[in-house]
């Protein structure tokens, strides 16, 4: 089931230059159960130029305190408007939408995030976390300044981390890392989320190890519901939706 | 008690609100947030003779209160919608149209005469005006003699209400309604998209895989409220409006153009729950100007 709720801001934490965290507070109605991964078309209203809903991962949920935390990057005008929410002020989200990562079949689990990808990692590693499996994060930005939440990624379980410009943890990409590099991984299951070309390269990697490899795509959406089909990425079946049949996709089912 | 309904030919609609093709589904995408069988219809997604995978990512583009799509009508096949889908949606207590397309005039009447004998399908949309594929679709909309053509074709076929959707894309839209309409259409939709295109400054390539497509949402509003006009000023069939409608204002402005019924488009992607605000928006509209009937709107801009 999909829901359309207005949320209020309680929390309009920025992390960066470019990053915020928005606490939503849901209202009257309760929140629904999310899967991680999953996301919400989040309306914008107020920006010239923006006219379409955001898709944004579901980056934390907590049910006792009934919220919702988006980590946003600001790349655009759309985004700009959310990052700039006022505490009490609403947000109206469709939401939950698609489908999320699958549970492993092993406990040995590495979550590999870059840039704005580690936002569903959050509230997937919690979600490992209460099924008794310890996540491990592998984090890759550009440079340190770009490091958001470590501490909340630390709660949850180890964090590894790249930067393109060697100014925090392992200089280079994600793939450069040791945890890596060796002959045989220690870990069964990479879910991922980021740009395409790291997930692409970790895809390979998973193929070649015989790991499993979730990736969250981030296609442009119009509906975010299945009605427009703009959001398609080729499969082994043909074009499908990344809003219902992804965000979150079995690396081997899609054409890459 | 203000009496929402509105005739399209044969066709009794509840209200003039409609959905528009490519931006429904199906109906059943928009379940979890509206009451499908509160609308005046839907019409489904652009439906071919064979499976189509449309055309490749990306395929939208966002434009200054609009977007650009060039999806490219992919979709399951006719043969497939009658299997799987027409089985699940044959229940909705409202107009069901299929929109038609086709690369030739007989892909565009075989899939019509087998739409012809679905009982709960009482109409098609013909869609002569999709800009999105490289042979067919718009290229019957934007010359007289093909609309003509392709018109008379399937309506020897297609014997229930035949609902030709037009281009604006073309130098004068009257004269291809009027065309339509001789060759036996039973009411005109417009506009479908206009054709535009986008191209990122900073990597210098066009934002579209295709790279020009169709403009739709709030943008288009001013030249479809015209078309509509000029259209409804030449013809004798109802007209169905359509192009950037958001809210009931909206609705309004096409219905008092001309528009017998309206279709909610792009809208719909940014409130999934816009079309019953509409219908409840022209509600309140007939009751604080103390009018009856939402007929009373049709044609009804005061000019003097």
């Amino acid at each position: 089931m999909k829901y359309i709720h207005d949320f209020t801001v309680v929390g309009n934490d920025r992390q960066t230059k470019d990053f915020v965290v928005l606490t939503l507070q849901a209202g009257a109605e309760a929140l629904p159960e999310m899967q991680p991964g999953q996301f919400a078309e989040v309306r914008i209203d107020g920006a010239p130029g923006a006219y379409l809903r955001r898709p944004l991962s579901i980056h934390d949920v907590d049910y006792d305190k009934q919220q919702i935390k988006l980590l946003i990057q600001e790349v655009g005008k759309g985004t700009k408007v959310l990052t700039q929410q006022a505490i009490g002020s609403n947000v109206n989200m469709v939401y939950p939408l698609g489908k999320g990562y699958n549970m492993p079949d092993s406990k040995r689990v590495l979550l590999v995030g870059g840039g704005c990808g580690v936002a569903p990692l959050l509230f997937l590693g919690r979600h490992l976390k209460k099924n008794g499996i310890t996540p491990r994060f592998l984090i890759g930005t550009r440079t340190a300044a770009n490091l958001v939440r470590l501490d909340a990624y630390s709660e949850l379980g180890e964090v590894m981390v790249t930067t393109e410009d060697g100014s925090a943890g392992t200089k280079g990409y994600v793939v450069n890392h040791p945890v890596m590099r060796t002959q045989q991984p220690d870990f069964d299951w990479i879910y991922t989320c980021g740009p395409e070309p790291m997930m692409r390269i970790l895809a390979k990697y998973a193929n070649n190890h015989n790991l499993t490899c979730q990736v969250s795509l981030e296609n442009h959406m119009a509906c975010g519901i299945g009605a427009c089909l703009c959001c398609i990425a080729p499969t082994r079946d043909g074009n499908k939706c990344t809003c219902t049949d992804g965000p979150v996709f079995d690396s081997k089912y899609l054409q890459w | 008690m203000v009496d929402l309904s509105v005739k399209i030919g044969s066709l009794e609609l509840k209200n003039p609100v409609m959905t528009a093709s490519g931006t429904f589904g199906y109906g059943e995408e928009y379940e979890d947030f509206i009451d499908i069988n509160a609308l005046g219809g839907i019409v489904v997604k652009g439906t071919t003779l064979h499976p189509r995978q449309g055309n490749d990512y990306p395929r939208m583009a966002e434009t200054s209160m609009g977007m650009l799509n060039a999806v490219g009508l992919q979709n399951v096949g006719v043969d497939q919608f009658i299997q799987t889908i027409y089985p699940r949606i044959k229940h909705y207590k409202t107009h069901i149209l299929v929109n038609v397309s086709g690369s030739t005039v007989e892909e565009y009447v075989e899939t019509a005469a087998k739409i012809n004998e679905l009982d709960a399908i009482p109409g098609i949309e013909l869609n002569i005006s999709c800009p999105n594929v490289k042979e067919g679709g718009m290229a019957f909309g934007t010359s007289c003699p093909s609309a003509i053509a392709v018109t008379s074709a399937v309506r020897e076929v297609y014997k229930k209400h035949l609902m030709l959707k037009l281009s604006p894309n073309v130098t004068n839209i009257a004269e291809i309604a009027k065309g339509v309409e001789g060759a036996g259409a039973d009411s005109v939709s417009l506009i479908n998209t206009l054709l535009g295109m986008a191209i990122d400054a900073q990597t210098r390539r066009p934002v579209l895989s295709t790279i020009t497509g169709g403009l739709s949402g709030a943008a288009v509003k001013p030249i479809a409220l015209r078309m509509v006009w000029q259209v409804a000023n030449a013809v004798a069939i109802p007209v169905i409006g359509m192009g950037g409608i958001s809210t009931a204002e909206d609705a309004i402005e096409f219905m008092l153009a001309g528009a017998s019924a309206v279709q909610i488009g792009t809208a719909n992607f940014i409130d999934p729950q816009i079309t019953i605000k509409i219908i409840d928006g022209i509600k309140s509209y007939l009751e604080k100007h103390q009018m009856d009937s939402v007929q009373a709107l049709i044609g009804g801009m005061v000019t003097d």
